[in-house]
């Protein structure tokens, strides 16, 4: 028998339905996995219980006849959604223990269509980070290993979704993005990373970190996969006033293979100084096999894309400041506080004891610029430039269908590396944020390795609810790349 | 009529202007299905939005917004068809969020115009700067236990309408007139109940002061007053002490105040310093609020007639006098008790009966219109059998008294009680020959002249016949009688 693990959802999607295993047997070789990979710490919560009670019910269900679009299949879901009855930490001690009585719009609808929820992935905490060293639940440690062979982050926020799924813990992850948190650990971890257009997925029940940016959508470990799990998390939800009230497409339909005629743009100002050769022969390479696919490649310009950066660490931290209020220690989560302390005692205790330093850092530049006298020097100017954003890619997508450019600066890089300086750390996001600022959605499929082995992403941009046309030229990319690499242990 | 407080250093002017909160009448609130129902259970009326539950997110309530569009048609201000929420940052136990979503820069209302109706008659123009959206905050309760306040998030999200005045305000009456106004307009509307001692309306004063046609002075916020009257009294406390300061050589320092009624002063909550900021910013969880003409011509046809315009109506279709016009549609059930008793009736007549004798027995009765003994149509009847001779204006009070004391109906006193005016001529003149009989001495007087002491006969007769006798057949028999 095949190892389970091993396959692909489409695959296993296709064997449930033939019959060749059950949802219960799928969801037991993943358990074991998870068992023989906890070292990695994907997981903050397993859930194997629910998994086997899940994939029981599945298959009566389908024995039934009544089968869903994901039935049976096992995922991890990101630990920033919340789910009913098991704790949801946000990979925060001010959340832990707390079990929320309801479950997010999204799991629910991934549900409905039958997966099996195999736990909760670590994150960094509130998905601030891009390393996923911020969690409170320890670091998660990218399958994927460099010729020293150190340790190495597997990304962020969603690195745990990211590592569970590229060490074949998980048959595919939700992930949520808010400046890069799915397309850059998709990078870093070998897989394949979907950021949908803002709206395409509801934020109800997904804990808040920049809520005019955050959104829900899948890693997996092919393009396919990418495709069948978007259409089962995706809907208009009423209860996101956010949320677009637009019909959900057949996006695996939309994966013919046929990109002819096509144009796809090139944006020289993503061609940074410094960039790595690495990743720049990666960005030419798929230049190349787009075009032997029939593609046209235009150049595109983005004047604004180097304020792309600023502007998010202004707009996001903002945002968080205030969404994070919420954690006061009253009603749920971890309150601090001693004999006689007064109302702003528990509050300072609670959050100075709660939230991490990452999390701290920009609770506090967010209140920094949305303050009396600086509010129009850094917010309001950060929203004009993020209207320009939004109107270079307007004007790009007049001419060109999609825009190809690479995920993230750089491989993944050794746990500790970049720790000191948190600068540094953000500009692992500089390719990934103005799609985000712009709620455009955004493709990360794995085209290459580095020098020292290690996956490399290319990003595909497209126009707003246009995944269809991401999808397809994500799935000729991930054809023509042919990228069969596994971190050790994981070859097929 | 302007309001001038004297000094030691000479007169002052007094500059106020008034941010009322008005509940919005709503069934669920401002951005979650729980119901707004007022004194439920504490914290039975929470969603998990209200809580501000991780992941949950606001959905704005058309039928409140419908209810602040409509407000902003009877005060007669510009509609926004596209407004703002932003998000009010502040830490308080009893506002879950850590902010309150409120309007900003870009509030659902904008400029309008309350007309005062003054005690004199007259009406003053007060401008009104805006109204905008936003939600309540929970109830925090310090005298439930020795150690920790308990929350009550009932109220938390509940929708309010902030209305915030021009300061065009310039004493404590026309403050006292402008929350009546504006008390009565939103109950007209049906947009709030007004009921300040439940909360559901709420006043803040901004007041200063200055000399007589000066720029304006450093004002002080006077928070949460909850009665009208209490506002007045603590805008002129207020004033008072504000001159008493800048005489003693010293200055306003721009603060947060609030009014003790019990010892009768303000004191100092907050300065300027210690005040918060803030960080208004929109909120990205809401899309902007935007409507179109259709929307606002919907809810205009549903417009009531407003006191304004049901003022004039008064004067010009009854006669009545502005004061008294003013006066009936205060409350719109005053007005609709008027117009019944008005109906095909000498208007100025049931004006008199429903402010003078009505209105007054209510007052010293302390009782409201609605439970009213009297009903309007049996202050009709009465009115009727006053104007069809039946009974005298004299008698007709006395009929009055006992319709307050039984409620009963003015037709069956006056049959019961035999009060039916006299306009026998035969038994008028009896009663007149027995007085005539009785005073020749009086009866010479007038011959003699006197005319005037036939008034004194007419009493007489009067009293004879217990008040019942028709006053101007009286009045034309004695005279036949005496003068010949």
């Amino acid at each position: 028998m095949t190892d389970l693990t091993k396959l692909t959802l489409a695959d296993a999607r296709d064997g449930l339905a033939k019959g060749d295993y059950t949802s219960v047997e799928l969801t037991e070789a993943h358990l074991k996995s998870m068992d023989a990979h906890r070292n990695l710490n994907a997981y903050i919560t397993e859930t194997p219980e629910k998994a086997m009670e899940m994939a029981k019910a599945s298959d009566a269900k389908r024995a039934k006849g009544e089968a869903g679009k994901m039935e049976g299949l096992p995922i991890a879901v990101k630990d920033l959604f919340c789910t009913e009855g098991v704790q949801t930490t946000a990979a925060s001690h001010i959340l832990e223990g707390f079990k929320p009585e309801y479950e997010s719009t999204v799991t629910t609808n991934l549900f409905g269509n039958g997966a099996v929820m195999l736990g909760k992935a670590n994150l960094d905490e509130f998905a601030m980070g891009s390393s996923n060293t911020s969690s409170y639940y320890g670091n998660v440690v990218n399958p994927w290993k460099d010729k020293s062979g150190k340790d190495l982050v597997p990304g962020g926020s969603s690195g745990g979704s990211a590592a569970a799924v590229a060490a074949n813990m998980a048959l595919a992850a939700t992930g949520t993005d808010t400046g890069g948190s799915i397309r850059q650990p998709a990078s870093y971890c070998g897989i394949v990373g979907l950021k949908p257009t803002y709206g395409r997925c509801s934020r109800w029940g997904i804990v808040a970190f920049a809520s005019s940016l955050d959104q829900a959508g899948p890693m997996t470990k092919t393009v396919r996969d990418a495709a069948i799990m978007l259409g089962s998390m995706a809907g208009h939800d009423a209860k996101d006033s956010t949320s677009a009230p637009i019909g959900v497409p057949d996006f695996e339909a939309a994966l013919t293979g046929d990109i002819r005629g096509m144009k796809i743009g090139i944006p020289k100002e993503y061609r940074v100084d410094g960039m790595p050769e690495e990743i720049s022969k990666l960005w030419d390479d798929g230049v190349a096999m787009l075009r032997d696919a029939g593609a046209e490649v235009v150049d595109v310009t983005l004047p604004h894309t180097k304020y792309a950066l600023g502007t998010y660490y202004i707009v996001a931290p903002a945002e968080a400041s205030s969404n994070l209020a919420r954690y006061d220690g009253l009603r749920y989560g971890q309150r601090v506080m001693d004999e006689g302390d007064s109302l702003d005692d528990m509050y300072m205790k609670s959050r100075a004891a709660g939230f991490g330093k990452e999390v701290q850092r920009r609770i506090m530049i967010g209140t920094y610029v949305l303050s009396a006298g600086y509010y129009d020097a850094y917010y309001n100017k950060a929203l004009k430039v993020r209207r320009r954003i939004y109107q270079d890619f307007e004007g790009a997508f007049g001419q060109v269908d999609a825009i190809l450019t690479p995920t993230a600066p750089s491989a993944a890089f050794a746990i500790g590396d970049n720790e000191g300086d948190p600068v540094k750390m953000y500009l692992n996001d500089v390719f990934t944020v103005p799609a985000s600022l712009a709620g455009l959605p955004g493709l990360s499929v794995p085209t290459g390795l580095s020098s020292e082995g290690l996956p490399l992403g290319l990003q595909l941009i497209g126009k707003p609810f246009d995944e269809e046309t991401v999808l397809r030229v994500g799935g000729v990319l991930e054809s023509a790349a042919n990228f069969t690499a596994k971190p050790a242990g994981q070859e097929g | 009529m302007s309001y001038i407080l004297e000094g030691s250093t000479g007169p002052w002017e007094i500059v106020v202007g008034l941010e009322v909160h008005c509940q919005v009448i709503s069934e669920s609130k401002l951005f979650s299905g729980a119901s707004t129902k007022f004194g439920n259970e504490p914290n039975s009326n929470v969603s998990l939005v209200d809580a501000a539950m991780p992941g949950m997110l606001p959905v704005v309530n058309a039928e409140c917004v419908r209810q602040a569009v409509k407000t902003g048609l009877g005060l007669k201000a510009k509609i926004n068809k596209e407004s703002v929420f932003a998000r009010k940052n502040y830490f308080y136990a009893d506002l879950p969020q850590g902010y309150q979503i409120s309007q900003f820069d870009k509030p659902i209302v904008g400029e309008g115009t309350i007309i005062l109706d003054m005690p004199d008659g007259s009406t003053k123009s007060v401008g009104i700067e805006r109204l905008h959206l936003e939600q309540d905050a929970g109830k925090s309760m310090h005298d439930q236990d020795p150690k920790y306040s308990h929350i009550d998030l009932n109220r938390s999200g509940v929708a309010l309408m902030e209305i915030v005045s021009m300061p065009d305000i310039r004493s404590p009456e026309e403050a006292g007139a402008y929350l009546t106004k504006l008390r009565a307009i939103v109950r007209y509307l049906g947009t709030c109940d007004g009921n300040m001692n439940e909360g559901s309306m709420r006043c803040d004063a901004n007041v200063s002061v200055r000399r007589p046609g000066e720029g304006f002075g450093t004002r002080c916020e006077i928070k949460n007053v909850n009665s009208i009257r209490f506002v007045m009294q603590a805008i002129e406390i207020e004033a008072k002490r504000q001159i008493e300061v800048i005489e003693g050589g010293g200055e306003i320092v721009q603060e947060t105040r609030l009014y003790d009624q019990r010892l009768g002063e303000t004191r100092s909550m907050r300065s300027k310093e210690m005040a918060h900021d803030y960080r208004y910013f929109p909120d990205p969880d809401l899309l902007p609020l935007v409507f179109d003409d259709a929307f606002v011509s919907e809810i205009e046809k549903e417009l009531p007639e407003l006191p304004d315009e049901k003022k004039a109506r008064f004067m010009r279709e009854n006669g009545l006098s502005a004061y008294d016009a003013g006066v009936l549609v205060a409350e719109k059930e005053k007005a609709d008790y008027y117009e019944v008793v008005a109906k095909g009736r000498d208007g100025k007549l049931a004006a008199n009966w429903v402010i003078t004798n009505l209105f007054g027995a209510l007052n010293k009765a302390e009782v409201g219109i609605a439970d009213s003994p009297v009903t309007a149509e049996n202050l009709g009847k009465l009115i009727d059998l006053i104007s069809d001779d039946t009974i005298s204006g004299r008698i007709a009070k006395d009929v009055f008294e006992i319709m307050i004391e039984t409620g009963g109906d003015p037709e069956k006193i006056v049959e019961e009680k035999g009060l039916k005016q006299i306009t026998d001529t035969g038994a008028i003149e009896t009663a007149i020959d027995e007085v005539i009989a009785a005073n020749p001495d009086k009866v010479e007087e007038i011959k003699g002249g006197k005319e005037k002491m036939l008034g004194w006969f007419v009493g007489q007769v009067m009293k004879a016949t217990g008040g019942k006798a028709n006053p101007g057949m009286v009045n034309k028999l004695l005279r036949d009688k005496i003068l010949g």
